[in-house]
């Protein structure tokens, strides 16, 4: 856990970038924000290749600028570990040397990551004698994670590291990502404009719009923040859950989980009982019933309370519901709330299809402990 | 069958002797005014690169005879290089090496730029992160990868050495065994009664070696690319 502490003026053309927060920077913490919004330049800043214009960074207590003191520690002596969006591996040398580049500079004493344990995590034994132009864009994506792990940097930057790989090439790096949180207790920021990716990912979450930091908070805390729904994205919108497996139903495939506010019955998974899980439900895969109903193939009934409403004036409306605490987002159709007769306060039943939870909403294992203690 | 004479073997040997240290000596100012050139921007940059591209539009006598003014035992540079270190340019080979270095200069210099133009500053900044300072990066990044544009600067600079004639006869004259290059012993051949023969076998002697150091450059910069490519 290292105090990250930014608080950062600079002209950028027209706009200005205001970036003023304050997090701990333990397990993944996410800069999330449309493009544009200044998240490669606020993470420019903290590397030290983008000169702020005035203002202060110091991480761990240690200040890497600060514009009044005259501070400016050079970019290879903040030790901060970048992964770029386009790899970015040193043409003339062999993917073995790439590794070392950074590995090499830093002191035998404080070394904690060594070249095999990196090879073994990110799998790329079979690479080393090879060249960059000999990789695939996943290949060369996990080449240059390893490079910058091996640095033995102090915090990871990575800046959309999977944005210029299709979806296969994401899915082959993102449980590497995974497991670098778990094992290497490293603490990481990772620049996104995938709330999908985010969700999986990150803990902690800095929410950017036009060069401004809006918010900063847990991931389930912000996702579910109304006033925040603007920026956390339209199609995107839903609510993340924090749940825990809670059976299995071998015969038709499908895996019970629990939380706060009941039970979920998902596509089957393969995890041990009691396995923490995060889960995001989009409010598009949401609907709404005042009674429970009967034959229907929907298989999730939460009993909820409506919270709020948005106010667009549009043909649809995001209800916000409370199931027992967590909070659920709901879309419907402007027509359907009015008939329904819809307002803050009223209990309803949120219908949600089982085959809507795919795999990519799923997300980190741990940290559902807390609602699932008042649970039980 | 192909038997050198002592004046053809003579004239080789100084002509590969002034086009190596033309080159060996200017490469680093040629990179140090190819990196000025294209990584900064200073007042004057201009003017800089004017003079740098001079002697490529400048009749190469005037070149030559600049110099006989600028380092003559009376010129300004030359009487205190003279009286400091006893050092005499003119009518030397090293002074015949300095002006074909010279004219063979702008040359060099263009295609170190054009190579360092080509890198993608990117890695640079992603070695800075890895922890390899300024000098560091420049020696192990940068450099080994404009390589292939400073040899071919070489190449063309030491082929421009050979072929020096119009500075080099002006400025250092035409001394047999001391600045009579090959192009300046040919010349000399044509003046003379009978010459014709031996101008043709120079002639030919000519054309060997410029072939021989294209091919030799070819082969480097083939095993350079290669390393770079794969």
């Amino acid at each position: 856990m290292k105090n990250l502490d930014v608080d950062l003026h600079h002209r950028l053309g027209k706009m200005t970038l205001e970036a003023k927060f304050a997090c701990e920077t333990g397990g993944i913490t996410a800069i999330f924000g449309r493009s544009g919004a200044g998240k490669t330049s606020l993470v420019n800043m903290l590397a030290g290749l983008l000169k702020p214009d005035r203002g202060r960074i110091s991480l761990g207590g240690e200040t890497l600028f600060d514009s009044a003191a005259g501070i400016d520690v050079p970019i290879e002596r903040r030790r901060l570990g970048y992964v770029f969006q386009e790899g970015r591996l040193f043409p003339h040398l062999s993917v073995r040397n790439n590794l070392t580049y950074g590995l090499k500079r830093v002191p035998k004493g404080e070394r904690r990551i060594e070249l095999e344990q990196v090879v073994a995590l990110l799998d790329i034994e079979s690479l080393l004698e090879r060249r960059p132009q000999a990789l695939s864009g996943g290949e060369k994506q996990r080449v240059a994670l390893g490079r910058a792990l091996l640095a033995n940097p102090k915090l990871l930057l990575m800046d959309e590291p999977l944005a210029a790989l299709d979806q296969p090439r994401k899915d082959e790096i993102l449980p590497f990502i995974e497991q670098l949180r778990d094992e290497m207790a490293l603490p990481i920021i990772y620049v996104s404009h995938s709330m999908q990716e985010i969700v999986r990912l990150a803990d902690t979450l800095v929410l950017m719009s036009s060069g401004r930091v809006e918010a900063v908070g847990s991931v389930e805390d912000l996702t579910s923040r109304l006033d925040l729904r603007p920026l956390t994205g339209r199609y995107e919108a839903g609510a993340v859950l924090a749940t825990a497996i809670a059976g299995q139903d071998k015969a038709f495939g499908l895996t019970e989980l629990r939380f706060a506010g009941g039970r979920l019955k998902v596509p089957h998974l393969n995890l041990p009982l009691g396995q923490g899980l995060r889960v995001r439900i989009r409010a598009r895969d949401v609907s709404i019933a005042l009674t429970p109903p009967r034959d229907t193939s929907i298989l999730n009934m939460i009993e909820c309370e409506v919270k709020a409403i948005s106010e667009e004036r549009s043909p649809q409306v995001d209800l916000q519901l409370d199931a027992g605490g967590a909070a659920i987002w709901a879309r419907i159709t402007a027509r359907s709330c009015q008939a329904l007769g819809l307002r803050p306060g009223l209990k309803v039943f949120a219908l949600i299809k089982s085959v809507a939870i795919d795999r990519q909403s799923l997300g980190r294992r741990d940290q559902a402990a807390r609602f699932l203690s008042e649970d039980e | 069958m192909f038997e050198l004479t002592a004046l053809e073997s003579e004239a080789i040997r100084l002509s590969l002797r002034v086009a190596f240290w033309s080159v060996t000596a200017s490469l680093p100012f040629g990179l140090a005014a190819a990196w000025l050139l294209q990584r900064y921007d200073f007042y004057g940059k201009t003017l800089l690169n004017g003079i740098i591209h001079l002697p490529l539009v400048l009749p190469p006598v005037v070149v030559g005879y600049l110099l006989l003014i600028l380092l003559g035992r009376r010129g300004p540079l030359g009487s205190w290089l003279y009286e400091t270190f006893g050092i005499s340019l003119p009518f030397t080979w090293e002074g015949a090496a300095l002006a074909a270095a010279v004219m063979a200069f702008p040359l060099m210099v263009r295609a170190i730029r054009l190579s360092i133009e080509t890198i993608d500053q990117n890695l640079e900044t992603a070695a800075r992160t890895l922890g390899a300072s300024r000098l560091s990066v420049f020696l192990t990044i940068t450099l080994p990868l404009i390589a292939p544009g400073i040899l071919a600067g070489c190449v063309l600079a030491f082929a421009r050495s050979l072929g020096e004639f119009g500075a080099t006869i002006t400025f250092v004259s035409n001394i047999p065994g001391e600045t009579r290059t090959l192009p300046l012993a040919l010349y000399s051949l044509i003046q003379t009664p009978d010459g014709e023969t031996g101008a043709l076998r120079l002639a030919v002697l000519s054309v060997i070696l410029s072939l021989a150091a294209l091919g030799a450059s070819e082969i480097i910069e083939r095993r350079l690319r290669a390393r770079l490519i794969d």
